[in-house]
């Protein structure tokens, strides 16, 4: 089981060898694609992460003293990032994720690049994530 | 004189730069639209050559601020045909104006009368009457739409009755683009009584309107998508109606006296224009005006229908593409979705690829959940898009959907 600080740097360093920002995107995509989903029951209300522009539904589960998240999104792009963090965090332990240090999101470059309404929901999420990893941590 | 698109495009510099290194393809007018050099220009000029506060300066400087805003004023006036000048105000934009007509209508519309919008309309026209229902206890009451996106007429006996106190509409729609029946509703309303009011957000630059000729109590305009300034709307009014109304802000220059005990108001327009108004917009918005007249309204119009005709055409052919919006009463918005995509997608995307279009509500949740859309993708022309732009458009719309799919 790889680490939180080795799973960013493998995105990093996928996010690196793509050079056009169009080419980053299909990658987005592609792991927006490739997510597992939540059923349509699953897609509750109180799930929606607030201040996303597109719907977001994040769902948190306790694993022993990890965290396992889940997550859908309507638009494919939000899906996508929200499937990065995904890869990050979920099945870490729960203490390690709210104390997780996020530069990745600096190094892939994403953070400056999405404007600041889409940055402002890539922060929603990450603040929910570690929201239901610190209350699970205890 | 021909309309020449390139001499047109020399006047906005804007227009000239790359966005993630691709030309910038603008498409996002329906928002707000460039501002051409005479309108940079006459800004710059009244700050470097007559800053100064107005009316209240008996100096040069000031007289030479006041003239200049209250000839442009007069100009606003002459463009929509105004009786007199007097009947034009200067607002902080349509929200301001629409606000400003619904406040004042606050002791004259009472419970058990209504008052009528459309399911078109822009959150600015709805929401301040829902506020004026809320406070007089009146019945809000709409138009709906059908599934080409065109008002709903058939039961306008039933919806304008006796007791409509207010009856207000936008021109076109901002979302869809429909041109909607003006004078028939207008005459509708003025058979009961009803005060009046049509938002003209997206007809200023696509269409002459005559308020006399419709014979409208309220008609609003917003500068910045007339190629003027942001921050600045007009508000024209008859004269008896403004009379009618008490003033919506209290504070300078729209006084008569003052006394520590009570003031007295200004006449109009004074009476509606509380504060320093927003003196540089004005200005820059007498040059936009001047720009737009100099080309012809009606020639712009033609532009831009040819310009959304190609681009229907050109479209139509995209898997899945579907126009949300499709009367044949349209001016220059192609509002649209395409299936398996998400709004979002497509406008991220885009903008990869130097293309700016809007993405979402527009401000319309009613109209999206008329259509049972969450959003849609709005690609809006305007007097300097081009073809070849849109053979641009289209091919990084073909780009995004084969991602997305």
């Amino acid at each position: 089981m790889s680490s939180i600080q080795e799973k960013q740097q493998v995105l990093i360093d996928d996010f690196d060898f793509l050079e056009e920002w169009m080419d980053k995107y299909s990658h987005i995509i592609e792991m927006g694609k490739s997510m597992a989903t939540l059923s349509e029951d699953e897609k509750e209300e109180d799930l929606l992460v607030k201040g996303c522009q597109s719907k977001v539904w994040l769902k948190a589960e306790k694993n022993g003293d990890h965290v396992i998240f889940k997550a859908d999104a309507d638009a494919i792009i939000a899906k996508g990032i929200v499937a990065m963090l995904i890869d990050v965090f979920s099945d870490q332990p729960a203490k390690e994720v709210a104390q997780a240090d996020l530069d990745f999101l600096d190094k892939m470059g994403l953070k400056d690049h999405l404007s600041p309404t889409r940055a402002n929901g890539l922060m929603s999420m990450i603040t929910q994530m570690k929201y239901y990893a610190l209350v699970f941590a205890g | 004189m021909a309309y020449n698109v390139q001499d047109i495009r020399a006047q906005f510099p804007i227009l000239n730069q790359k966005i993630h290194g691709h030309p910038l393809v603008y498409l996002d007018n329906a928002a707000t639209s460039q501002k051409p050099l005479v309108v940079i220009n006459a800004i710059s000029d009244y700050y470097l050559n007559y800053n100064a506060n107005v009316h209240r300066g008996v100096h040069t400087l000031s007289q030479r601020a006041t003239d200049g805003m209250e000839s442009v004023r007069e100009q606003v006036r002459a463009h929509i045909n105004a009786k007199e000048a007097a009947e034009i105000i200067f607002t902080r934009g349509i929200t301001d104006s629409i606000n400003t007509i619904a406040f004042g209508l606050s002791s004259i519309v009472s419970k058990g009368q209504n008052v009528v919008i459309t399911e078109m309309e822009h959150h600015s026209n709805i929401v301040p009457w829902q506020m004026l229902c809320e406070r007089t206890g009146a019945e809000l009451r709409y138009f709906p739409v059908n599934a080409h996106g065109e008002l709903v007429v058939d039961q306008i006996d039933t919806i304008i009755d006796k007791d409509t106190a207010v009856v207000s509409f936008n021109h076109i729609s901002n979302a869809l683009g429909t041109i909607n029946p003006v004078q028939l509703l207008l005459k509708k309303a003025q058979s009961v009584g009803a005060w009046t009011l049509v938002d003209g957000a997206q007809s200023g630059p696509h269409a002459m309107v005559d308020v006399q000729e419709w014979d409208v109590d309220f008609f609003t305009l917003s500068s910045h998508k007339m190629y003027g300034p942001t921050g600045l709307g007009i508000l024209y009014g008859k004269r008896e109606r403004l009379e009618a109304l008490p003033p919506y802000q209290g504070g300078g220059e729209m006084i008569a006296t003052v006394t520590m005990k009570e003031s007295s108001y200004a006449g109009i327009p004074h009476k509606f224009e509380a504060g320093t108004p927003h003196i540089e917009g004005i200005i820059g918005f007498g040059a936009a005006l001047t720009f737009v007249n100099e080309l012809g309204i009606e020639n712009i119009a033609a532009h831009e229908s040819e310009l959304l005709a190609y681009a229907v055409e050109q479209c139509s052919s995209i898997e899945g593409f579907r126009i949300i919006g499709d009367s044949l009463n349209k001016a220059s918005v192609l509002s649209f979705v395409v299936d398996g995509t998400h709004s979002y997608d497509l406008g991220v995307l885009l903008d990869q690829q130097g293309v700016a279009i809007r993405t979402g509500q527009h401000c319309t949740q009613p109209i999206m959940d008329a259509f049972c859309v969450s959003g849609t993708a709005r690609a809006s022309f305007a007097l300097y898009n081009t073809k070849e732009e849109i053979d641009l458009f289209k091919a990084a719309l073909v780009k995004a959907v084969n991602m997305l799919k």
